[in-house]
């Protein structure tokens, strides 16, 4: 079992006659598409087999003309099977990152440069199931996305697997197929440890940046519902005191984020803590912070991010966490 | 490969299913039981409407039971589940039952294959230009169901047309194998009792009514094709002789049959190729007499042609005769024994006439003599209904009715001549026919059937002598039509007030001739006669094969090519823009490589301020063509618009 997957995979990768990953657009052209039979397809062959003897013992001279329109049929199948994957054109499209533990969603563009319509084209990806292949219609001279799934196990970039172009169009009695391996890959931040880890110590160094603030200067906006990772300061205590100890707590807004900083620092973790956990945590820290509408610096070993608020700041800082000792 | 779980089949396509199905059981239904014609419908129209409610299919029991009842019901009919008939009754059987467990894909398969099975089946009962027409729509249908089956979402007009459009493509495969694949003669195996059971022709014995019979039928028996057409009065095909008789029925001596003739023939010859309709008996038909025997035949003592099986499949032989009887002088006393032989108390009237001519005149040739004159004499008319006639039959046909077809003239001669003492048989076969003009081929029908009979003098050995040409002469000089009083029912091809039917008739005879000859007759003897035209000397199969795979991977190259022509349409619109440059070069302001279109135009525009508008208009289109979708209108329009482009 062993040896024949070895010797698959050595035709995949002869198969695929380039280097992966290929340079975009990756064009299928006719020497990487390759054609067998279907079982169905060797059905028919056997049907048509027997037909031939029928045909000769009762030397029925339309029978032969049938088989042999029949097995003509078989072999034109095998064109149009053919010409339904050949020369069609794949390029990678805009890929979202994703969080380890997700499913990141390689999107595919299919080109079609032909008059005709291509049909019922498949893919799916290595290592994937079959049941997560994707089938679609490319129309005559225009494009299809498609999107593929891949399980995001680690962090860092996540190199889109071959894919496995394939379709039995228009019988179904022949299988034409085609490996790809377009240049695709998705970013994949760590996983956010859990959403009951301490807050980020706020005693930790510089860090607790809102301590320099003036206590006044904040002005209250709205009150929100309480997430752990609020700092206690911001927990409405007198509202909590007022609904009691059943109600939740809430935690309150400042109009303000950027008076609010704190530092997310690796050094604030505690020391025995392996890498990734670190990086878990302080993936969950960002989110909190994101999620608090605060400003935030980040401090890694060999980097440092300014304190800043808003989606770029947060993209910045997953990026930076994804790719910590991966650049 | 396919390495899916089994896929539901989608109600669109088992309405593709059941539309093939019935379009490959319709066909069927008259050569099938009528019970199982109505329960294959009905099961169908069943399946249509589960299909249309989306009701759940009937459990597998019920099947189970239905299979078994319908093989029994086949089992009551045929008496056997085993041969063609009951072979074909059981495949419509299973393709109305199998749409009712059909859930996958798979299943759907095996409608498709049975589909394709039962169109084979038509052509054992038919193998006519109309048949493959039929069968071609069929096929058209059930490859659109098959194609439904790997796309579930295209539409009927789509399926159709993509189905006609690989049949299309098929063809010139079909017609290079058919024509270069090694034949062989079947049967490879024995084929069932019951495979050749619709057929008409002669019987192999001769009652009263039994020719008459076949005068109603304008079928062919054979067809010939002469260099040159024998006079009409040679036209005797010859088929069985009958020499016993028991009173009412003539009846064939059973004789060994020999490879080579049985006499020296003289005369002078004529050489033709006969194409014999299957017939499902042994005997080949030649004119009295055959010079050579054709290939896998043997003669009788009696002189009829016997092929080694019984001719099942249209045969095609080549013959030749000798119109010169001159067979049987030395007779063996046996034969010549049996030849006399009279059975008890028949027909006392015409044995005391015979006996009244031995009497009279002691010679054989002048009881001849007396025997023709009174056929001659006698008053005797030609009818193709005659009286039914009782125990003495030669007695009441020759003295009371004297109203008879050809099987009443020839059994009464013999008769007659064997109470004279002369020994005498029936022959039977074909007299006369007609040349198609539209293909020269000489047409035999089944109204051509004849009666005649032989008569051995010690001169001149068996002599043939027909009793019909005695009485009613037009029967032989003309036709049957010609011999029969007015307003008798005869065939339509006979009758001389519709000519334009047979006109057309004849020309529709000379193209199903020319299918038979070439397209059901295409067998092993012909596909070598035809490369040997074609210019293949002693084609054999490693030629043959040879050649095939050669023509055939010429032909698939072609379709190659038409599969891979693409692309080059999609630089047409750089192509037009690339001609435009070359054009504005050569008046001083060429293109230069490194060039935007819009900054050549700009350049185009400052140089012809004139032409500024539809410089800009043209290259802003050529963005649109090269860089948008590719719509062949607008790169129409950016070919003209360049092509006129005269600043």
């Amino acid at each position: 079992m062993r040896l024949t997957a070895a010797v698959q995979e050595r035709f995949i990768r002869w198969a695929l006659r380039v280097h992966p990953p290929e340079p975009a657009p990756v064009v299928l052209t006719q020497r990487r598409v390759y054609v067998l039979p279907t079982r169905a397809g060797i059905g028919y062959a056997a049907s048509l087999v027997v037909m031939l003897l029928g045909a000769m013992n009762y030397n029925l001279s339309l029978g032969y003309a049938l088989t042999f329109l029949l097995a003509g049929l078989g072999v034109t199948a095998i064109l149009h099977t053919f010409r339904n994957l050949a020369y069609i054109s794949l390029a990678p499209g805009r890929t979202e990152p994703v969080f380890a533990g997700d499913s990141a969603r390689f999107t595919l563009l299919l080109h079609n440069m032909r008059s005709d319509e291509r049909r019922q084209i498949r893919l799916h990806l290595a290592g994937g199931m079959p049941a997560t292949a994707e089938m679609v219609d490319v129309a005559a001279r225009s494009s299809a996305a498609v999107r593929l799934g891949v399980a995001a196990t680690e962090r860092g970039w996540l190199a889109l697997p071959r894919v496995t172009l394939d379709t039995i169009w228009p019988l179904g009695l022949i299988r034409a197929w085609a490996y790809a391996a377009p240049d695709a890959r998705c970013l994949v931040y760590p996983r956010p440890a859990n959403a009951t880890v301490p807050p980020p110590p706020a005693s930790g160094g510089r860090s607790g940046g809102a301590a320099n603030m003036p206590a006044g200067s904040e002005d209250f906006l709205a009150l929100r519902g309480h997430q752990l990772a609020d700092p206690p300061r911001h927990v409405a205590w007198k509202t909590a005191a007022r609904l009691g100890a059943d109600a939740p707590l809430m935690t309150k807004q400042y109009a303000d984020p950027a008076a609010e900083t704190v530092w997310l620092d690796w050094d604030a973790l505690p020391a025995a803590m392996p890498a990734e956990e670190r990086l878990s945590w302080l993936t969950r820290w960002v989110l909190d912070a994101h999620a608090a509408g605060l400003s935030w610096g980040l401090r890694l070993p060999g980097a440092q991010l300014a304190p800043a608020g808003g989606e770029v700041q947060l993209h910045a800082c997953l990026r930076r966490l994804a790719l910590h000792g991966k650049e | 490969m396919a390495k899916s779980k089994p896929q539901a089949v989608t109600p669109s396509q088992t309405w593709w299913l059941l539309a093939a199905a019935l379009s490959a059981l319709l066909p069927l239904t008259p050569h099938v039981p009528y019970w199982l014609s109505a329960l294959a419908l009905t099961l169908l129209g069943g399946r249509a409407v589960l299909n249309r409610t989306q009701r759940r299919l009937p459990a597998r029991f019920w099947l189970i039971l239905l299979t078994f009842a319908g093989s029994a019901g086949v089992l009551a009919q045929f008496r056997t589940l085993f041969g063609q008939n009951p072979g074909v009754a059981l495949l419509v059987l299973f393709l109305a039952l199998k749409p009712l467990e059909t859930r996958t894909r798979r299943d759907g398969l095996a409608v498709i294959f049975l589909c394709y099975f039962l169109v084979l089946a038509q052509f054992f009962f038919a193998q006519s230009i109309a048949t493959a027409a039929m069968t071609v729509a069929t096929i058209v249908a059930v490859t659109a169901a098959l194609g439904s089956l790997a796309d579930g979402r295209a539409r009927p007009a789509d399926l159709l047309r993509r189905s006609g459009l690989m049949l299309l493509q098929a063809a010139p495969f079909m017609l290079l194998l058919f024509v270069l694949f090694p034949r062989v003669q079947g049967p490879l195996w024995g084929l069932p009792r019951d495979a050749f059971s619709a057929l008409t022709g002669l019987s192999d014995s001769m009652a009263p009514g039994s020719i008459s019979n076949l005068s109603q039928s304008d079928a062919i028996a054979f067809r010939a094709k002469f260099s040159e057409t024998p006079p009409r009065d040679l036209l005797y095909w010859r088929g069985p002789v009958l020499t016993e008789f028991d009173g009412r029925t003539w009846r064939p001596e059973g004789r060994l049959a020999l490879p080579r003739l049985a006499y020296a023939p003289q005369g002078p010859l004529i050489e033709y190729e006969v194409t014999l309709e299957a017939h499902a008996k042994r005997w080949l038909f030649a004119l009295e007499l055959p010079g050579n025997l054709p290939s896998d035949s043997l003669m009788t003592g009696d002189y009829q042609l016997l092929a080694r099986t019984p001719v099942t499949t249209r045969l095609r032989y080549s013959v030749t005769s000798h119109t010169a009887m001159a067979a049987g002088r030395e007779e063996s006393s046996a034969v010549l024994q049996r030849a006399l032989a009279l059975p008890g108390d028949f027909n006392p009237r015409t044995r005391a006439l015979g006996q009244g001519w031995r009497d009279q005149d002691k010679t054989d040739e002048a009881v001849l003599e007396a025997a023709t004159r009174f056929f001659l004499t006698q008053g005797l008319s030609y009818s193709l209904t005659p009286p039914l006639l009782g125990r003495h039959g030669v007695d009441e046909f020759l003295f009371e009715s004297r109203q008879g077809f050809c099987e009443h003239f020839s059994g009464a001669f013999v008769f007659a001549l064997r109470a004279a003492g002369l020994p005498a048989r029936v022959v039977t076969g074909y007299q006369g026919g007609e040349t198609n003009p539209f293909d020269g081929y000489f047409t035999v029908r089944q109204y051509d059937a004849h009666a005649w009979a032989e008569v051995w003098l010690k001169d001149r050995g068996w002599t043939r002598i027909d009793p019909t040409a005695l009485s009613v002469p037009s029967r032989i000089s003309q036709n049957l039509a010609a011999a029969v009083p007015a307003g008798s029912p005869l065939p339509l091809l006979t009758r001389a007030d519709l000519a334009w039917l047979r006109e057309l008739r004849l020309r529709f005879d000379a193209v199903a001739n020319t299918w038979n000859q070439w397209v059901i007759g295409y067998n092993p003897e012909r596909q070598r006669e035809f490369l040997n035209r074609l210019g293949m000397r002693a084609p054999d199969w490693r030629q043959m094969t040879a050649t095939l795979a050669v023509l055939a991977g010429l032909v698939l190259l072609g379709l190659t090519a038409w599969a891979l022509r693409q692309r080059r349409r999609v630089d047409a619109a750089q192509r037009a823009w690339l001609r435009l440059g070359r054009r504005l070069g050569r008046r001083g302001l060429p293109r230069t490589p490194w060039e935007a279109p819009l900054a050549y135009a700009d350049r185009i525009a400052v140089r012809f301020p004139e032409s500024a508008a539809e410089i800009r208009a043209i290259s802003a289109l050529y963005g649109r063509v090269r860089y948008g979708n590719l719509d062949p209108v607008l790169l129409d329009e950016l070919k003209t618009r360049i092509a006129r482009f005269q600043p």
